[in-house]
């Protein structure tokens, strides 16, 4: 058993709370970078999709997860940044100052969406962003003079200097620095008053607004911050497929991501890492799955969709909290062992007052 | 004799056919205890949300230190010095008691959001001074058992509790407590009373209240204001109020009532 | 027919037929009068449209207003009805009638299923984690019928008795399918609103949505009506994929008309079903409106856009309420 003793105020506000978290953080970090010396190319590839995953992912928590503002058609903003990456890298812009731009454009675009979206909420605010994704995605395939439409649009390198970065290794490490400074961007904004106000939002406006929260400007940052993260990640995942399309950025993307923070743990940033790690490595057990059942019934776009739901429905059943919350009570169990009690993370069930009046 | 810190002019309030506040007056004297008591519906949670600016006023007007508050935006009010606690609980559930707290300091916290993504030095000075002010608040209201529990599953009188801290944190001028004793047993509206005692003598604040008993009404507050159906009945000190028999009407019923309830088998 | 080239992913979404209508107004082209007639013919297939739009719709309503849940598995639930109508009638061989009312009734059971046994162990969560849920749901409905032997992966006609019938009169060309989609809309619209103005069940579910915990002081059986309610609005879903079906073909993907419901009862009010009604007949007919006057594509995104500016100019929808919190 661990036992925290507190001596300074600091100790809380800091990102590791103590040594042990040092280590196990530094641990894996080092994996990481040791990366594409301890895996092949294949799994380095998967990697490197988790780490845009995680960066998309930790964009809709930000907004969904913390600030509880539903977004269904978040695909939009993915899409957005790689088309954005993918219009200035063809016209020669170093890759550094595209994703910025992308970033900077998506997040453009998020205050667009965010500003209407303030004054609905809930179910509306959920069926606004629905109807705001299919547009994007319609105008991504319309404006066939700048995307090139359904026909798509190809990807080319990310160039610096003139060095190509389009290979697994180089492109894997860009990856994960951009990973590395979202995180550490999301954890500083969650520690200090920016963060503290979206979790207000979301627990409790009129209350939130009485302590001085300006609630507008506080909802339009977050939809800000959230695309220009989500744009941010559209950028690499233009680069890493080399070729993207508006159907890549439909409803389905916009579900799988909800999907993510779902199964991740809402509400942590450590949801998004699952979340991504799970999205990506499920389609693999797919297949494997695929192989054992008969030939009439192996169509793997059902086999996915089944799979893929019953996923979700029993983790919002039996592990609301996500796999985050799975791994939070297996480490509290090893931690506390053999003292561990059954009901420690029981949720009250404490009757939600009406959302109709939140 | 002090000034008045807050001052009510004719507040009205109309919601469709219904004047939820009618043509109510009265001054909140600096560093003194007023409380509004009446029955329900009288209109006194209304006053507060007005004050809040929650509900727009139809007619009347709001001056706090001398400025007229009756058109800022909600917002707005935190950072002019007006806390409030809500009839019922308005924490933030998912978040720890001390998040919550931390919350109030809000309003008085320097850095944007540019400080905050790079978490500068500033920001984490705004950080430190925030938690500084929120363990006094701890240490005055004895939270400490409780700091970093969620508030989800904390019982009902701790959860009162956390709400007064919170308000406290916002460092206000006037503090707007509404029922502070509902649903508490004796000894916690005894430390309540000791509480609001502590934040008038040492904190300086001054207090309006909303409360229905009697017994702490009496003991803490200076002056009383009685509403009856969004009206105004009788102002005074708390003795003069209870005895005044407009107010003991409103709430008992008049003597035509008691004989009309005897008469009937 | 043609098949839409934008959808879900990388599924094209069948496209309601038009066809017969559309191509008999524009064979003479040119006159005011015919484009007066191919006007009409076109309000005429936008409002047949927007009745099926309107009875998804009014699936999501009746769900939201008794258990605050969303239901984002409505349009499977259409897809299973007709696929069980399709199932009953060309694999069994029931008679079309009977066929028809088994499906409901078989659709309908399956909304109470659901309900015990999915929705009421999660009755408390926040209502992302229930939107969630029925996303999860409608994935398993459209991933299990893709992968039942025999039956999923193609695309099936669903033969009616009246198939390929006209309706013919002042110069107007109705197809009996659109004509009987109408017809069933509005007799099942004229038979809720009897059962929730006259009888003693439709009260009782009006009370346990307005207020549940009074409702169970006053002796309603709350937990048993919220079954009911989702029984009934499946088997309101799967009604309107039996009428879908003839207009379009019977296709795993089809539930994702359902998706432009949503709109629909936004429109409308989300808590109000009379707007449903109304928001699901807008919808159809300026989808099918911006089909006819508008570039390709628009009538796509033709819902989406009424939408956000509905929701821009009003809020809370053409009938809904604006409810405010009481602190």
């Amino acid at each position: 058993m661990r036992f925290l003793f507190k001596t300074d105020y600091k100790q809380d506000i800091r990102l590791f709370q103590h040594e042990g978290q040092v280590l196990w953080y530094g641990l894996l970090i080092a994996v990481m970078l040791a990366a594409p010396w301890l895996f092949g190319n294949y799994w380095l590839s998967q990697l490197t999709f988790v780490m845009i995953y995680a960066i998309a992912g930790l964009g809709l928590m930000i907004l969904s997860g913390f600030t509880g503002l539903p977004s269904i058609g978040h695909a939009a903003f993915l899409g957005v940044g790689a088309y954005v990456e993918a219009l200035l890298v063809a016209r020669g812009a170093p890759f550094p100052l595209a994703m910025l731009c992308a970033a900077a454009i998506s997040g453009g675009v998020g205050f667009i969406v965010g500003l209407p979206a303030l004054r609905v909420k809930g179910i509306y605010l959920a069926v606004a962003t629905l109807a705001f994704g299919f547009i994007v995605e319609e105008v991504l395939a319309r404006w066939e003079s700048l995307t090139g439409g359904n026909e798509g649009l190809t990807v080319a390198a990310p160039r610096l200097f003139g060095v190509n970065f389009a290979a697994p290794t180089p492109f894997f490490y860009v990856s994960l620095f951009v990973c590395v400074l979202v995180t550490l961007a999301t954890l500083n904004l969650l520690r200090s008053s920016t963060g503290r106000a979206f979790i207000a939002i979301r627990d409790s406006e009129i209350s939130a607004q009485s302590m001085g929260i300006d609630l507008t400007r506080a909802k339009a940052l977050s939809f800000v911050v959230s695309a220009a993260i989500v744009g941010l990640a559209g950028a690499l995942y233009a680069h890493k497929l080399r070729f993207i399309s508006p159907e890549q950025f439909g409803l389905t993307q916009s579900i799988d991501l909800m999907l993510l923070i779902v199964v991740g743990g809402l509400g942590s940033v450590h949801g998004a890492f699952f979340g991504a790690a799970f999205l990506i490595t499920l389609p693999q057990f797919i297949a494997i799955a695929k192989d054992w059942l008969p030939p009439e019934m192996a169509q793997t776009a059902g086999l996915q969709a089944l799979v893929y739901g019953l996923i979700i429905i029993l983790f919002v059943m039996f592990e609301p909290a996500g796999l985050y919350g799975r791994w939070i009570k297996l480490r509290t169990f090893f931690e506390l062992f053999p003292f561990y009690r059954r009901g420690m993370f029981r949720r009250q069930r404490a009757f939600q007052r009406s959302e109709r009046l939140k | 004799m002090s000034e008045p810190l807050l001052q009510i002019r004719n507040l009205s309030v109309q919601f469709g056919g219904l004047r939820a506040v009618n043509d109510v007056s009265f001054d909140v004297m600096k560093g003194e205890v007023f409380t509004l008591i009446g029955p329900n519906g009288a209109g006194k949670t209304t006053v507060f949300n007005l004050i809040s600016r929650i509900y727009a006023a139809t007619y009347g007007d709001i001056v706090f230190e001398g400025r007229s508050i009756a058109r800022v935006a909600p917002h707005r009010v935190a950072a002019l010095g007006i806390a409030r606690t809500f009839q019922n609980i308005e924490l933030f559930e998912n978040a720890s008691v001390l998040q919550n707290l931390l919350i109030g300091h809000h309003a008085h916290s320097g850095t944007g959001f540019w400080s905050n993504l790079l978490f500068t030095p500033a920001a984490m000075r705004s950080e430190l001074a925030a938690r500084r002010d929120a363990e006094d608040v701890i240490d005055l209201l004895s939270l400490h058992h409780y700091r970093d529990a969620r508030v989800a599953g904390l019982p009902f009188g701790v959860r009162k509790c956390v709400e007064l801290a919170r308000a406290l944190c916002m460092k206000p001028k006037l503090l707007l407590l509404d029922e502070p004793s509902s649903g508490l047993n004796v000894e916690e509206t005894d430390d309540i009373a000791w509480w609001i005692e502590d934040i008038k003598d040492e904190l300086g604040i001054t207090v309006l209240m909303v409360e229905h008993d009697m017994r702490l009404v009496s003991r803490v507050s200076d002056r009383v204001l009685a509403l009856n159906q969004g009206e105004v009945l009788a102002l005074g000190s708390p003795q003069e109020v209870q005895r005044d028999p407009r107010v003991v009407e409103a709430y008992l019923g008049g003597a035509e009532d008691f004989d009309r309830a005897r008469s009937r088998p | 027919m043609n098949a839409s080239r934008r959808g879900f992913g990388n599924v094209r979404l069948p496209e309601i037929a038009s066809a017969e209508t559309g191509d008999a107004a524009a064979a003479a082209p040119g006159e005011e009068g015919e484009t007066l007639l191919a006007l009409l013919h076109v309000l005429i297939s936008g409002i047949a449209l927007g009745c099926i739009y309107a009875l998804v719709a009014l699936g999501f309503v009746l769900i939201y207003k008794a258990t605050e849940a969303v239901n984002f598995a409505q349009g499977e639930l259409m897809m299973l009805g007709a696929f069980a109508g399709f199932a009953l009638t060309q694999l069994l061989g029931v008679p079309f009638y009977l066929a028809m009312m088994i499906a409901v009734l078989l659709v309908a059971g399956l909304g109470v299923l659901i309900e015990r046994i999915a929705i009421r162990p999660i009755l408390g969560e926040p209502q992302f984690s229930v939107v969630m849920l029925t996303i999860g749901l409608g994935y398993v409905a459209r991933g299990g019928v893709t992968m039942t032997p025999f039956l999923g992966a193609d695309t099936y006609a669903l033969p009616t008795p009246y198939k390929g019938e006209m309706l013919r009169f002042a110069g107007l060309a109705l197809s009996v399918d659109q004509a009987v989609v109408i017809g069933a809309t509005m007799a099942l619209c004229a038979a809720l609103y009897a059962l929730f103005r006259y009888t003693k069940i439709g009260i009782a579910m009006q009370a346990a949505s307005q207020n549940q915990l009074a409702a169970y002081y006053m002796g309603i059986p709350v937990r048993g009506l919220n079954a009911l309610v989702w029984g009934l609005s499946a088997g309101v879903a799967a009604i309107a994929g039996l009428l879908l079906a003839p207009l379009t073909f019977v296709h795993v993907n089809m539930g994702l008309i359902g998706l432009k419901a949503f709109p629909a009862a936004v429109i409308g009010g989300f808590g109000s079903l009379p707007g449903a009604v109304i928001g699901g007949l807008v919808i159809g007919v300026v989808e099918s409106l911006a089909g006819f006057f508008l570039p390709e594509g628009a009538k796509d995104i033709a819902a989406y856009v009424v939408v956000l500016l509905m929701l821009m100019i009003k809020p809370t929808g053409l009938f809904g309420d604006t409810q405010r919190k009481k602190v």
